[in-house]
């Protein structure tokens, strides 16, 4: 089993908003370890794909396993919350616009969840919460408000308050792309590093440098669909299909010169 | 007039027992009046056309009734259904409901302006039920609505003052008494909007504590 456990297992996921088919027959696999980017235009359905993994959107079909065990459903029926919650406190979550809790302070948003919801003894919790704080380097910030942090500072405690929960998976909702030029990189660095230590993540991205450079395997979505998958390397230089083509066509500033990814 | 002052202070006692009484209403129907605006705002906010309607009618309604004459309605209305409530329970039940339609719309207003996102992170981390509110969507609301529930639990206070006409013995009760039993009407009615100045301060100040915790925090 080493070295190749299934984490995460999407099998035929759909679903629909009113007439509109966001996502349509989407499966893939998440081997233990791997950064999947997923790509696509806006409104291709990468964020909805996203909140489907843990349930922040209920899946119309299909289903999701983390580590074998079904998500959402369990016996046919549909999952209480307090059994939902109870999987979700193994999958991270990283929010666009951060999504901090902004009645906290740093070190306490990191704490929250590992206290409260897993239980975890303090003490150890607050030990962890700091090894992490120093990790993405803000030991500095621990006892400030979210408000008085910039973007990139607000992000990177958004990784560290999900790390804290000592996840197995953690899923990325376009990270970078509320921030200003300028912020993204101390974001990434971060995100990089995870993916080098082998934490196993789920990307929505815009960052095609750091698609190419960090992933492991990219997701190509366009209208719901997944039209193409691949390593970075083969996706990036010799897209299969007209459409990824197109596609990075308009990023191949990005791509070719890493500008944004450095 | 220093006199007169000096009859007053002959009837501290009563006057701080007024004052007690005056506290003790406040307080428990302040509480009583959050707790039940609390229950009262998800029934405000829902999309069910039945129950948001049914609390909002409530809300509306209420708000747009004299406190005076709800008074009246409880205590000597409620009797012609054969519901008899003392003059203490009749006053606390008054307050409570008045000022509950105030607290569901000032707490549905600030709920209303919360961001989305981090509750939803809440329930991204394994947050639930109670503890999904207790712990996250509860302390910024009440940084937020703190202030305006200070304003409206200074409203109740001085609302409490018209319970005198049903005869509980709070402070405004208890400065008519002094007045009518030693015809003092400045000297005792004065001492008593001081009281109720000093009991406003107090919560004056527990706002301005809030406040503070709030602006660290934008």
């Amino acid at each position: 089993m080493a070295g190749s456990r299934k984490v995460l297992d999407v099998a035929g996921v759909s679903k629909r908003f009113g007439d509109l088919e966001v996502l349509s027959d989407i499966s893939f696999q998440v081997e233990k370890g791997e950064t999947i980017c997923v790509l696509g235009p806006s409104g291709s359905g990468k964020s909805t794909l996203l909140r489907c993994i843990n349930w922040l959107e209920r899946p119309d079909a299909g289903q999701i396993y983390l580590n074998g065990a079904q998500i959402g459903v369990s016996g046919g029926l549909v999952m209480s919350d307090r059994e939902l919650s109870r999987i979700r406190t193994h999958i991270g979550m990283v929010f666009q616009h951060f999504a901090l809790w902004p009645h906290l302070t740093v070190l306490q948003n990191l704490m929250e969840a590992p206290v409260h919801v897993q239980k975890r003894p303090k003490a150890e919790v607050r030990d962890e919460a700091l090894a992490l704080l120093a990790k993405v380097g803000l030991s500095d910030k621990r006892d400030a408000f979210p408000a008085k942090l910039s973007g990139g500072q607000k992000q990177r405690v958004g990784i560290a308050r999900a790390l804290a929960m000592r996840p197995d998976l953690l899923l990325f909702d376009e990270p970078t792309s509320a921030l200003d030029p300028e912020l993204v990189g101390e974001v990434l660095v971060v995100m990089r590093e995870l993916a080098r230590e082998g934490m196993t993540m789920v990307i929505v991205t815009h960052e095609m440098g750091f698609a190419r450079e960090a992933a492991t395997r990219v997701l190509f979505l366009d209208r719901g669909r997944v039209v193409e998958t691949g390593a970075p390397e083969q996706f990036f230089s010799n897209p299969e299909t007209e459409r990824a083509r197109q596609f990075l066509q308009r990023y191949a500033g990005d791509a070719v010169n890493g500008r944004r990814g450095a | 007039m220093i006199h007169d002052f000096g009859i007053v202070w002959s009837e501290r006692d009563l006057l701080l027992s007024g004052l007690g009484n005056t506290t003790i209403l406040s307080v428990l129907s302040a509480a009583a009046a959050l707790l039940t605006g609390f229950a009262l705002t998800p029934a405000l906010m829902s999309k069910q056309p039945l129950l948001g309607g049914i609390a909002r009618g409530f809300v509306d309604g209420m708000r747009c009734v004299p406190f005076l004459l709800f008074a009246y309605i409880v205590y000597y209305g409620l009797p012609s259904f054969g519901i008899r409530l003392d003059n203490w329970t009749s006053g606390l039940v008054a307050l409570t409901i008045y000022n509950a339609a105030y607290m569901a719309e000032i707490l549905r207003g600030a709920w209303a302006a919360q961001p989305r996102e981090p509750i939803e992170a809440g329930v991204a981390f394994g947050f639930s039920h109670l503890g999904l509110f207790r712990h996250i969507v509860l302390p910024p609301l009440l940084l937020a609505a703190g202030p305006v529930i200070g304003n409206q639990m200074i409203q109740i206070v001085k609302d409490s003052a018209f319970l005198t006409i049903i005869a509980l013995p709070e402070l405004t009760h208890a400065a008519s008494s002094i007045q009518s039993r030693h015809y003092v009407p400045f000297a005792a009615f004065i001492t008593a909007v001081f009281l109720y100045w000093g009991l406003c301060l107090v919560i004056e100040a527990g706002v301005s504590s809030v406040e503070r915790l709030a602006a660290a925090r934008r």
